[in-house]
């Protein structure tokens, strides 16, 4: 499997973060590096084998469905980089 | 008594409660180590306010006779925990002056069994490197160097700032994470013991998550005991963390009683790598010559499958840090980068995330978005989960042979430069924690302690690897083990 420009600029896409166009020669190639590495992988028989869900055997802990948080706009909103009025401030989203 | 903050927490504790010293005294030591240490890099947030409004709290409670586990021990926590009001930026930009509203369940854990809280340590920024080099405030630095060599080494990854200031003495313990080696690793490189505890023995809750499935936090400190006291304080069960388990936490100290006769100590064969250095071999040699001195029986054993953790883990780990790092949007916290006219929200996202996160976190998001792409989740992602499971399964057969607990290398080598290995493929960089990643995919507990040093005077450290949950056994064998070495040295100061 080798990746060329476009699937990197795909990905990036995918992953929402800007690459510049003349980055995604580079990034492609260290795509590949890690990618071949990883390839080692099709050497295991995994026949059969379950995929890992969990490491531990355990069965996830069930609680009361009750509201025991809550009230705090303020704190919520403290790290915003753009708070208004009680909300988070976007760019318009519809136009 | 002088140079407080060259103690342990066990020294530290027994002469607070004799009232030999004070919390306040203690802490003042260490603030001041701190501020003659910038050189190395390791405090990125400092809080003395905090720490000595602590410590005078701490004097108070053992004036009361009131005294908790850890009450009046001054230690440095990871910028990766969530610390109320404090700066909590995992050492990313793209959480540049994030100050939490809560406190992380072990920080508070530490907390409330009266520890001091000195200030933030360095880290690569969300835990995502071997070297500290990937962090926003620039590298920790160790406080070793190579005999007659000024150059300046890396002291591991990811909790390097940890382990440089327990090495150096800014605290007297630090708090770890550890997702593939970023306790074990940074702990064989400074000379100090660290432990990873079983997956589920602490809480999650408020730790600034990369691969959730394998993040684990655990204690960085001066002695096998010392670990043993501050992981009882850090662990237990949290409602808020559902995969933490609900089992009781037994006195690890009370465990350390150095006797290990009759125990089974795997050798892994497969741990014998290629290219690995003679030092690194004959410290092995010596570790298990020791033991068995001790009375401990030496077992060749075979994890047929170690060979494949480091590609497994390079597979799951980025899948979960790109489905994690994307709640870094700019909106809720952390930074927005700025927009021009007419940029929307995609504009918004991509600009915001290309700037904040630095290049190794930005790779392992879209190498981790690519494996769980249509098309190549079952040709990657699955296949590597599929591997997890037999990696896990070595592990059982190992224990279900009669294994107790199994020596290892901690690092194929001693700490090396920082920038050495900059410019290289960001492989070679992953291939440090090739003897640490195994126990994350399997869950299992790991401690790591300095066995000696290499020709250059640098530390060298081992591994020895647990049951699930019996953290207790593993650091009474490597109680045992660090009792046979007799390992005193320390960094010549030069900061």
């Amino acid at each position: 499997m080798s990746i060329d420009q476009n699937t990197a600029a795909k990905v990036a896409k995918l992953a929402r973060i800007k690459v510049e166009d003349d980055a995604l020669p580079a990034l492609a190639s260290e795509f590949n590096n890690i990618l071949g590495f990883i390839e080692q992988l099709n050497e295991v028989d995994v026949e059969g084998v379950e995929p890992m869900t969990s490491v531990t055997p355990q069965r996830l802990k069930r609680r009361v469905d009750e509201v025991t948080d809550g009230s705090q706009q303020d704190k919520v909103l403290a790290n915003a980089p753009d708070a208004r009025e009680g909300f988070f401030a976007v760019p318009k989203v519809v136009e | 008594m002088t140079d407080l903050n060259k103690l342990g927490l066990a020294e530290a504790r027994d002469a607070l409660r004799k009232g030999d010293i004070t919390s306040v005294e203690l802490t003042q030591a260490c603030l001041i180590a701190i501020d003659g240490a910038e050189a190395l890099n390791a405090y990125v947030h400092k809080t003395p306010e905090i720490a000595l409004d602590r410590a005078k709290a701490a004097d108070a409670r053992l004036n009361a006779g009131d005294a908790p586990a850890m009450c009046g021990l001054p230690i440095g926590i990871k910028d990766l925990f969530c610390t109320k009001g404090v700066d909590s930026q995992a050492a990313s930009n793209i959480l540049k002056g994030f100050k939490p509203a809560y406190e992380s369940t072990v920080t508070q854990n530490l907390s409330d069994a009266g520890a001091v809280m000195l200030g933030k340590l360095n880290m690569d920024e969300f835990a995502m490197g071997s070297s500290n080099e990937s962090s926003a405030y620039g590298a920790a630095v160790n406080p070793w160097k190579r005999e007659g060599d000024d150059t300046p080494l890396t002291p591991g990854g990811s909790s390097g700032g940890s382990a440089a200031a327990v090495a150096a003495d800014l605290c007297l313990a630090a708090t770890g994470t550890d997702t593939g080696g970023s306790i074990r690793q940074p702990a064989a490189f400074t000379g100090t013991v660290g432990i990873k505890p079983t997956y589920g023995r602490c809480s999650r809750w408020g730790v600034v998550s990369y691969a959730s499935s394998l993040d684990q936090a655990g204690p960085m400190t001066k002695s096998v005991r010392d670990a043993a006291i501050m992981l009882e304080a850090m662990a237990g069960h949290d409602a808020k963390d559902s995969t933490s388990a609900d089992l009781a936490v037994p006195n690890f100290e009370a465990l350390l009683t150095g006797d290990i006769r009759g125990k089974k100590i795997g050798i892994p064969r497969e741990y014998r790598v290629d290219g690995m250095p003679d030092s690194v071999e004959r410290l092995w040699n010596e570790g298990a010559e020791m033991l068995k001195t001790a009375g401990a029986e030496i077992v060749d054993i075979s994890l047929p499958h170690t060979k494949y953790a480091l590609p497994a883990y390079y597979v799951i780990a980025p899948a979960e840090a790109s489905s994690n790092l994307a709640r870094y949007d700019g909106v809720r916290y952390g930074q927005r980068s700025a927009l021009e006219a007419g940029d929307g929200i995609t504009e918004m996202y991509e600009k915001s995330r290309a700037a904040g996160f630095g290049p190794e976190v930005q790779r392992r998001i879209m190498v981790g978005t690519y494996v769980l792409s249509a098309g190549f989740y079952d040709a990657y992602y699955n296949r590597a989960r599929k591997v997890r499971t037999l990696i896990k399964k070595d592990f059982e057969d190992a224990f279900a042979s009669g294994i107790d607990v199994i020596l290892a290398p901690a690092t194929p080598s001693a700490a090396f430069g920082l920038g050495e290995k900059a410019s290289a493929d960001p492989v070679e960089m992953y291939l440090m924690d090739i003897f640490t990643v195994t126990l994350n995919l399997a869950g299992l507990p790991g401690v790591a302690l300095p066995v000696g040093t290499n020709s250059q005077g640098l530390p060298m450290g081992l591994q020895m690897i647990g049951k699930p949950w019996q953290e207790g056994d593993l650091l009474n064998a490597a109680y045992a083990l660090e009792q046979s070495v007799g390992f005193v040295a320390k960094p010549q100061k030069w900061w």
